[in-house]
């Protein structure tokens, strides 16, 4: 079927894991009910968690976890070498996530914390953007099926890909959720990117920011609110750095 | 109109049982002890509380939904088919104040009473049974009295007020006459006009908040490049959170949703804010309001200028949801006075 002229394309997709849970990969294998239409709407030539079988001959990379060793920075300029499209999915990819936590400390000191004698080779972490040229951006941890499809929908059909540019209040409000800091609780949902239908603060858990930042966040307003409110520049930092999706903004 | 009186304990058998009832229900506590309430369906009247204050959201989104689906399209070969559905099951709404009907009546403006009448808007407020009733006391930050919505004559199908031991009931429709045969009602007293009247004025006497919009659309002109713009703008998150509250706030974006088998595309349209980042971005990518101060003004320029050019009338209600909504403390009463602060030195 043509649509408005554009002749459909069943792109070859590869999905690669980084330093990350895999969470993100499994989402992608989530949702059952459009699950079948959504692998049979493009050609999977590597993804571990759905078929053993991996060729190098695919269209677009989709780049799972961060960059925590040397052989992974080889190994990302390799699959940039391949892929005409390279897409980061999930916070880990897009910012670092949270292991980034790591880069807070000394590398030795924590390489010895979680592997005792038998240390890895460990360098600190990075986001996939930091080491090659990354063309769409998948945030969220995990990410959401739903900009999954929406991303297969704008390689098969060139159909626009637009993540929103507001925040999550956006969405909290539209499912009638209470603000968080009405009940007293911290949330960087004013800061943060939507897209996720702002599930943790309708469950009680103020937003930690893993969408990373919306578009012109307004920092300064947003924490001297946070101040006002009763919480400490440690406790903002620390949910700043949660995911490592606020980079080095200056909560003072 | 017509007026009655009925007992309290009557007037919750007027309703059908297997209608959906939406009215305002306690969800929470606030940190300053505070219960928050929001319009809810429910299916027990001890669920809901008539004499609650405010509620956190307005009612809007039961005739103007956050989300809807304006037309499925299917395609099959190489045709397509439209389908468009419109809500039209009953629904009863009790408990609205007055400033949220005179939001309805705005909105009944702008939807209904217009060269092109939106259908989705007309089959759900049609289709909605109105159940407004006073409130006892401002609420707070409430400035209703200065935009004209502190009463309503008009826009419901009942309009309760608590007098002791019954209400004040004002009969807004032909459907609301017959619906209230079901019970025993009793004739307007003289007593009972002056028992009405003697609350009413206690009420409107007791606002602590107030502005004057009455030149408010030229004044908004004048100040256009007013530094006032520029304070409230660098508190303000572009969150928008205050339109969403919004009893009247309608503007809305537009996007294509594809199924994941190709074969279907819903048009959803979404409720938006002004205040957002790209509210004003057009084709090509250019923004018209970049600077949060611009679209904030933006925002008090629909409010209370561009809308009393076309309607005659504010689309503020004047129930300061937006300012009790808002982290940065922007509000209304407080903005609008800052503007006319300006004008004074």
């Amino acid at each position: 079927m043509k649509y408005l002229g554009i002749e459909p394309q069943k792109p070859k997709i590869a999905v690669f894991d980084f330093t990350g849970c895999e969470g993100c990969q499994l989402q992608l294998l989530n949702k059952e009910e459009t699950l079948a239409d959504f692998l049979s709407a493009v050609e999977i030539v590597c993804f571990r968690e759905a078929s053993s079988l991996c060729s190098d001959d695919y269209d677009i990379a989709i780049v799972e976890g961060a960059v925590s060793r040397n052989d992974e920075v080889k190994r990302l300029e390799k699959i940039r070498e391949t892929a005409k499209v390279v897409v980061a999915l999930g916070s880990c990819a897009c910012f670092g996530g949270v292991n980034r936590l790591k880069n807070e400390f000394d590398l030795k000191a924590a390489n010895k914390e979680v592997y005792g004698k038998d240390p890895k080779e460990t360098i600190n972490v990075r986001p996939v953007k930091d080491i090659i040229p990354v063309d769409i951006e998948i945030p969220g941890c995990p990410v959401s099926k739903a900009e999954v499809e929406s991303l297969i929908c704008h390689v098969v059909w060139d159909s626009p890909f637009q993540l929103p540019v507001y925040p999550v209040c956006v969405e909290c409000k539209q499912r009638f959720t209470t603000c968080l800091f009405d009940i007293g609780q911290m949330c960087l949902g004013p800061i943060t990117r939507a897209g996720c239908n702002a599930p943790c603060p309708a469950g009680g858990i103020g937003c930690w920011g893993c969408r990373g930042p919306a578009v012109e966040p307004n920092y300064k307003s947003f924490f001297a609110i946070v101040k006002e409110k009763g919480f400490s520049d440690i406790e903002l930092k620390e949910r700043l750095n949660f995911f490592g999706a606020f980079g080095e903004v200056n909560v003072s | 109109m017509l007026f009655k009186t009925i007992k309290k304990q009557d007037f919750f058998d007027v309703f059908l049982p297997d209608t959906q009832c939406i009215g305002p229900k306690k969800v929470g506590t606030n940190t300053n002890g505070k219960p928050i309430y929001q319009f809810l369906p429910f299916s027990s009247f001890d669920e809901i509380d008539l004499d609650y204050d405010t509620t956190e959201y307005s009612a809007k989104t039961y005739f103007l939904p956050y989300k809807e689906t304006l037309s499925s399209f299917s395609f099959k070969d190489n045709d397509w088919t439209q389908e468009i559905k419109y809500r039209t099951r009953p629904r009863v709404i009790i408990g609205l104040h007055p400033c949220d009907i005179n939001g309805l009546i705005k909105l009944d403006k702008v939807f209904e009473k217009t060269l092109f009448p939106n259908p989705y808007y007309i089959t759900r407020r049609q289709n909605t049974f109105v159940v407004g009733i006073d409130c006892k006391e401002p609420c707070d930050g409430g400035f209703c009295s200065s935009v004209g919505a502190n009463t309503v004559t008009h826009g419901f199908d009942l309009f309760l007020t608590d007098i002791g031991d019954r209400y004040f009931v004002k009969i807004g429709s032909d459907r609301a006459f017959n619906a209230l045969q079901k019970i025993k009602t009793s004739e307007i007293t003289k007593k009972d006009n002056e028992i009405y009247l003697q609350i009413r004025n206690k009420f409107e006497g007791s606002f602590e908040k107030t502005v004057h919009v009455e030149n408010l659309p030229n004044l908004l002109d004048i100040e256009f490049e007013s530094d006032v713009w520029r304070k409230w703008g660098e508190k303000c998150l572009s969150c928008g959170a205050c339109a969403m509250v919004c009893p009247t706030c309608y503007c809305y974006g537009v996007t294509e949703h594809i199924s994941m088998d190709f074969n279907k595309s819903d048009k959803i349209k979404q409720l938006y804010s002004c205040n957002l980042n790209d509210f004003a971005q057009v084709a090509g990518g250019h923004n018209f309001r970049p600077e949060p101060a611009t679209r904030l003004k933006y925002r008090y320029y629909h409010q209370h200028r561009g809308f009393v050019e076309s309607f005659g009338q504010p689309m503020c209600v004047g129930c300061n949801r937006c300012g009790r909504v808002c982290l940065a403390g922007i509000n209304p009463t407080d903005v609008i006075s800052d503007l006319q602060r300006e004008q004074k030195r």
